[in-house]
């Protein structure tokens, strides 16, 4: 799922600042699981910015409102009783879900609550990390199911480097070193020898190198 | 019947609000009554059905709509009827504390107090020394604007 977290508090004062009358939306789905703008975050949100604006001796009206999804056309369309006398909309989406907002309702204006931070599993509660890097041409056959563009930090396809200390990435000593899971999944699977094969340099233009990118699949549309 | 020693010097009294969980805080400040022990009529009672009900919107809600200061009053570690109740209020309470000192309104206004369904005192002293606190610390800054707003 697509993971984000909350601005601080401050910046979000600073973004909204000027209007007077704000809808606040969620999205019931990725960002509901990781706790950083579903129906709940909503309500906190607006709850801070009614309260930090009565500090400033001001008002702010809210209109809470959380829809399954920001990113499709059906669920977005939930939102046009609500809009006509807010100033502005505060998307708790991601970046996808604020511009999916931006996009319907062009004469308004739209401004993000949450920083999107990738594609990643739920670990445990409360800790999520990253696991696909969306380049567009999946390896994962090649490397027992880890994907070393995500979890190396050099994304290394042909690893590791010399960076590798005990199992951990010289970067952070927290972040597991991606060419060690790697092996350790190749040997767990009888797959060593695989490792050999010395990969090909990437072709970075399935990914954003490509430019932004589209999947258009004509015998789904209308 | 008014206790005047549960009355503040200066006369000014403060809202505290209590989230107490049905199972021990509740019952221990039903029982206070029977007791024979009084608390200041500060603390308005919330009746949570477990401390791991508790929302963090519960406490910011209480906050915008008035209150002083908020306690939350739950069972002793490891005596929670749903085993994990207030372990889970605290990890929340760290989220609350972040957001009120954020605010400028301060978690020093906001406690966490723990006790069994027989232990009415340990209540009654909750609710003094969260209603104390509150007369020390004065009207949250939050009610001081307001007030200042509507004069």
């Amino acid at each position: 799922m697509i993971i984000a977290e909350q601005k601080t508090l401050e910046e979000i004062k600073q973004i909204v600042a000027g209007y007077n009358k704000l809808l606040v939306v969620g999205c019931g789905t990725c960002v509901t699981v990781c706790f950083a703008g579903g129906e709940k975050e909503v309500g906190i949100l607006a709850s801070e910015l009614r309260m930090a604006r009565q500090m400033d001796g001001q008002q702010l009206e809210t209109v809470e409102r959380t829809i399954q999804r920001q990113c499709e056309w059906e669920f977005v369309d939930q939102l046009k009783d609500a809009i006509e006398d807010c100033d502005a909309i505060l998307s708790m989406g991601c970046g996808v879900g604020v511009q999916g907002l931006a996009e319907r309702f062009p004469t308004k204006v739209v401004l993000p609550a949450l920083n999107t931070k990738g594609m990643a599993l739920t670990v445990q509660e409360g800790l999520w990390a990253e696991r696909c890097a969306g380049c567009g041409n999946c390896v994962l056959d090649k490397f027992g199911g880890v994907c070393p563009i995500a979890r190396c930090s050099k994304s290394l396809q042909n690893g590791p480097c010399g960076g590798s200390v005990n199992g951990k990435c010289e970067i952070d000593p927290e972040i597991d070193c991606g060419w060690q899971l790697v092996y350790d999944r190749m040997k767990a699977i009888n797959m060593l020898d695989k490792l050999y094969e010395v990969q090909e340099i990437k072709d970075w233009s399935t990914a954003r190198d490509g430019g932004p990118r589209r999947i258009n699949r004509e015998d789904l549309r209308l | 019947m008014e206790n005047e020693a549960e009355k503040s010097p200066n006369g000014y009294e403060p809202k505290v609000v209590a989230f107490a969980c049905q199972y021990c805080a509740y019952s221990a400040a039903d029982l206070a009554g029977p007791t024979g022990l009084q608390y200041p009529a500060n603390v308005r009672l919330v009746k949570l059905p477990c401390t791991g009900k508790l929302d963090v919107l519960y406490i910011l809600d209480a906050f915008e709509n008035g209150a002083d200061a908020v306690f939350i009053a739950g069972c002793l570690d490891g005596n929670c009827h749903h085993v994990e109740g207030p372990l889970r209020a605290k990890r929340r309470l760290v989220l609350a504390n972040k957001i009120l000192n954020e605010l400028g309104i301060g978690a020093d206004r906001l406690g966490m107090y723990q006790m069994s369904g027989g232990e009415s005192i340990r209540f009654v002293e909750a609710a003094r020394e969260m209603t104390d606190r509150a007369r020390q610390l004065g009207p949250s800054p939050l009610n001081q604007r307001k007030s200042a707003a509507n004069e």
